[in-house]
């Protein structure tokens, strides 16, 4: 019988993969953002699992709210990358440095 | 069979997020993305989620991966060499990602769930009603004013989209709606009395 820890476990091996794109991507931004999505969609999931297993309907009414703002981040994201790359012409983050922060 | 189901959905999630992260095209990492989510929606399916996975299926798949799709073959960037120093972050990623993982276990191998758990829910699961149903009656009410709230964050984040990639490009040709309510029949129009059998 699949249990709360299975659907856990799925969550947490697909934050890491996540985390990992974070780090070996580091001058895709397209693939930052997607490495962002699937961080977002594992706490949906831990969401979702929990939901279901308590009983409990908060759970997916939050992710309902996830959902919306992956949604927006997303949009809001892939608009500054096109932006950039308008005026830059690449879309490497190391060369991210007009301001100098 | 819902073990099998759930194997199945589980590893085509898993699967569809590392090749997202480690596919050498990105045409390929958006199309794995969209395999990730379709399993979810899987695993959401089986959980009795029925509406999150449908709306999963919706906003991700036709939104935002479509979104991903547009931007990767809009934008003409050599990817080839963004993803030659791949191999150079790699020991640093996996790193950090096995440092990440082991936490997760230890945090895991230390949670129970707590017995009073169950007396904490806010919102317990209605077992007469449809999800979808249970879903919108409690969004509808109790949550209403962030629903507005997610509601103004989409507008928002439109809003935003619409003002970063406008463009005014001065060289094209472009409705002048003043110029059109300003123009009058005396100037735009030209009266000739054209004799019988003479023509202009």
């Amino acid at each position: 019988m699949i249990g709360l820890e299975h659907y856990l476990t799925v969550a947490a091996t697909l934050f890491v993969i996540g985390i990992f794109g974070l780090f070996l991507n580091r001058k895709n931004v397209i693939i930052l953002l997607m490495s962002i999505e699937l961080m977002l969609l594992a706490v949906n999931i831990n969401m979702v699992a929990f939901s279901s297993f308590l009983g409990d309907m908060v759970g997916q009414v939050f992710t309902l709210f996830i959902l919306t703002v992956a949604a927006a981040e997303a949009a809001i994201g892939l608009a500054i990358l096109v932006c950039f790359f308008r005026n830059r012409g690449t879309i490497a983050v190391e060369d991210v440095n007009v301001m100098k922060g | 069979m819902s073990v099998f189901a759930f194997y199945l959905f589980a590893v085509c999630a898993i699967a569809g997020g590392l090749f997202t992260v480690i596919s050498r095209q990105p045409v390929h990492s958006v199309l794995w993305l969209i395999l990730a989510f379709i399993s979810s929606a899987g695993l959401f399916v089986l959980l009795g989620a029925e509406f999150v996975a449908m709306l999963l299926v919706i906003v991700y798949v036709g939104a935002v991966a479509v979104l991903f799709l547009f931007v990767v073959m809009m934008l003409d960037v050599d990817f080839a060499e963004l993803k030659a120093e791949m191999a150079k972050y790699m020991p640093l990623a996996l790193l950090v990602g096995v440092i990440i993982l082991m936490q997760f276990v230890m945090a895991f191998g230390a949670w129970e769930s707590n017995a009073a758990a169950e007396g904490l829910r806010a919102q317990p699961t209605p077992t007469d009603l449809h999800n979808t149903e249970a879903l919108g009656a409690i969004l509808y009410d109790q949550y209403f004013i962030l629903f507005q709230l997610s509601g103004l964050i989409l507008l928002t984040a439109m809003i935003g989209a619409i003002v970063l990639t406008l463009r005014h490009r001065p060289d094209i040709k472009r409705q002048d709606i003043l110029a059109q309510i300003y123009r009058d029949p005396a100037d735009a129009m030209e009266l000739k009395d054209v004799k019988p059998g003479q023509g202009l």
